[in-house]
């Protein structure tokens, strides 16, 4: 139905009119612009010109824009131009739109080598803040813990078992499964490689050093992280954008007594209880295995880890766990909390929470091991 | 075809739960005409709106714009309508990864085509129009103020040149030089466009100085609808007191 935005030239003297017609408006987004080139292209001829706005059927802000753009051209190369026939409406419309040009947005041209090295430099200085934040953190964190210590009334229990609900015995179901499974493949490469040397029974040996010194708590660490630890920091960056966290702060509140000590206080709990519950589901699954491809009955298999692991190797697993519980709680809460206010921002927040918590759960068991091998632990 | 009004909504009944917020509703919007809709907070002004675009699901009743069924519509002719209408949200909804001017875009990206250019030109001008300086324009929405939202967010409306404007709450939070301004922009659109606004609103000012008809809203119904000079006769004991309250009384005083 929209009739094309076009024009018609009439000379009337010395005066170029150019009679517009047809539909000035975003309904033809295609043909407007392509309009008021040729528009201006014809008008470029003449030395005075007249803009009849008298036929135009509809014009809206953008065809008003347009069209005043035109006019403003002309003007600036000295033509005098000017509206002839328009009505009241359209006057007050091409007012409220009238031309002004607008600063086009400034690209910024860097030197590719220079800009590569700044941003070297950026991420650096980046990666020190970070950790610099990291620690500044972690002591907000202990002196809250210090003053719950000092008035165990300030502590939100009711929090901490909430949380620990949702840490704990939801993720219980997954944590069990893939250390179990985890236990099973451990336990048959073992048994391959071993019965070659007629060793097979020594495979006990692995499956339970392995899975109580490093796998159980390993794995529990990293499924927390992707899955409590993004939870933590999508929490708290949602929070934080709709400004929740600022209106904790005002009523005396601190975010971190509210929302940070509960979280940590609640992972520090859950992590070695799931670490305990892990050994057993790897060491479960290793026995299967090893029931069923090895050929190693359930009592020989307790007889050879009775005598291959000592209370140590337990507890090595174990005391691991509340460290990597606290790591990961100090990631995701800083995390959460150094959200801007877009939500692009807080899936960022989240995917660095995630990397940031697992790779510091695998340094942080690196750590531990030089640490026991030091001391022969 | 121009006497079918642009909304015509017809026994409406929307609820959450057991709750029914708005009860076999009607109501009617003319083209061209600015209506203020009134009714005390969490009446359901909001939730009608909402019905009407469709993000709110009726229980029973009609709503028909521009004389078509909405809930007849096939896809892509619902598409073409929401194309006609713009939407100023009572708490702005900026999509708050952009900046204002790439905010003001998105429809135009996703409707016309135009040179890059041209949409930062429009874009720039929408935000002239809206009364925002023009450095806000490479903005984030975290970095504005609760009455640069609102602009903003008006200014996103406005994009496409929609025939009906749909505000809700469009002058809390401006301070009221600001408020005024907004009026008459609302005003003047109307005009130069022949647009056709329903605007949710609180502002005694902006009711008396550019709504053509007012419509109340209480008990899940609307009470009372028409001009100001017959919603002022109207008996219902919430519309006497809103426009015989002390804040009328105050306004009536001062002009
Ligand atoms: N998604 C929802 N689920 C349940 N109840 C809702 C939902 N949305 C709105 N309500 C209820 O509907 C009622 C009307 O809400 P609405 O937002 O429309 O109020 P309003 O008239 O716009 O008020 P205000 O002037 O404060 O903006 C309120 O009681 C609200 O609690
Ligand atoms: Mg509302």
């Amino acid at each position: 139905m929209a009739r094309e935005p076009g024009f018609s030239e009439k000379l009337v003297g010395e005066r170029l009119h150019l009679v517009l017609s047809g539909e000035w408006t975003l309904a033809v987004s295609a043909q407007l612009e392509a309009a008021s080139r040729k528009l201006l292209a014809s008008a470029h001829r003449a030395l005075k010109v007249t803009l009849d706005l008298e036929h135009i059927e509809r014009i809206d802000t953008a065809g008003a824009w347009l069209v005043d753009r035109v006019r403003a051209d002309l003007v600036a190369h000295g033509i005098d131009a000017d509206y002839g026939g328009a009505r009241a409406d359209f006057t007050l419309l091409l007012t409220e739109s009238r031309y002004e040009p607008v600063p086009q947005p400034v690209a910024r041209h860097g030197n590719l080598f220079v800009d590569l090295l700044a941003d070297i430099g950026e991420t650096i200085v980046g990666i020190a803040r970070n950790l610099l934040g990291g620690m500044t953190f972690l002591g907000k964190v202990v002196h809250a813990l210090v003053r719950v210590i000092l008035n165990p009334a300030r502590l939100r229990g009711t929090s901490v078992v909430f949380h620990v609900e949702a840490f704990a015995f939801r993720s219980l179901p997954i944590i069990v499964l893939i250390n179990f499974l985890v236990g099973c493949i451990v336990a048959q490469q073992s048994i391959f490689q071993l019965q070659k040397f007629g060793a097979a029974t020594f495979s006990v040996d692995l499956i339970g050093i392995l899975t109580l010194r490093e796998l159980a708590v390993l794995l529990t660490s990293i499924m927390i992280a992707g899955r409590s630890g993004s939870a933590i920091t999508a929490e708290l960056g949602s929070m934080k954008m709709r400004e929740e966290i600022d209106a904790l702060r005002v009523m005396g509140m601190s975010p971190i007594d509210v929302l940070v000590m509960p979280r940590i206080l609640a992972l520090v709990i859950s992590l070695p209880l799931l670490t305990f519950l892990a050994d057993l589901a790897g060491i479960l699954g290793g026995m299967v295995v090893a029931l069923t491809y090895g050929d190693i009955s359930p009592e020989v298999f307790f007889a050879r880890l009775q005598s291959a692991i000592a209370l140590n190797t337990f507890l090595v697993g174990l005391i691991k766990a509340p460290f990597m519980a606290t790591v990961i709680g100090i990631i995701a809460a800083m995390e959460g909390l150094a959200t801007q206010g877009s939500a692009e921002s807080l899936g960022r927040q989240v995917t660095a929470s995630v990397v940031k918590s697992i790779f510091m759960v695998i340094v942080v068991d690196g750590i531990f091991a030089m640490f026991f091998a030091a001391i022969k632990y | 075809m121009t006497d079918t009004p642009a909304i015509r909504v017809r026994g409406i009944t929307v609820g959450f739960g057991e709750k029914i917020i708005l009860d076999h509703l009607d109501l009617d919007v003319k083209r061209g005409e600015v209506l203020g809709f009134v009714g005390g907070s969490g009446t359901g002004k909001s939730v009608l709106t909402r019905t009407i675009l469709g993000l709110v699901h009726q229980r029973e009743g009609s709503i028909e714009v521009f004389g078509q069924d909405l809930a007849a519509l096939k896809p892509d002719e619902h598409r073409a309508m929401e194309r006609r209408w713009g939407v100023l949200f009572q708490h702005g909804a900026l999509f708050s990864g952009l900046t204002v001017r790439q905010n003001i875009q998105v429809p135009m990206r996703e409707y016309l085509h135009l040179s890059q250019e041209l949409m930062d030109e429009l874009a720039m001008l929408k935000i002239r129009m809206v009364g925002l300086p023009a450095d806000a324009a490479e903005k984030f929405p975290s970095e504005l103020s609760g009455g640069m939202i609102k602009r903003a967010a008006l200014a996103r409306a406005l994009a496409l040149d929609p025939e009906i404007l749909f505000l809700d709450e469009p002058t809390s939070g401006l301070d009221p030089i600001g408020a005024a301004e907004f009026d008459t922009l609302i005003r003047t659109l109307q005009k130069t466009l022949g647009l056709t606004v329903y605007m949710v609103t609180h502002d005694l000012d902006s009711l008396y100085s550019i709504c053509d008809r007012i419509a109340a809203l209480a008990d899940r119904k609307i009470v009372a609808a028409g001009t100001l000079e017959e919603i002022l006769q109207v008996r219902h004991p919430w519309v006497q007191s809103y426009f015989h309250g002390a804040r009328a009384k105050a306004r009536g005083a001062s002009s």
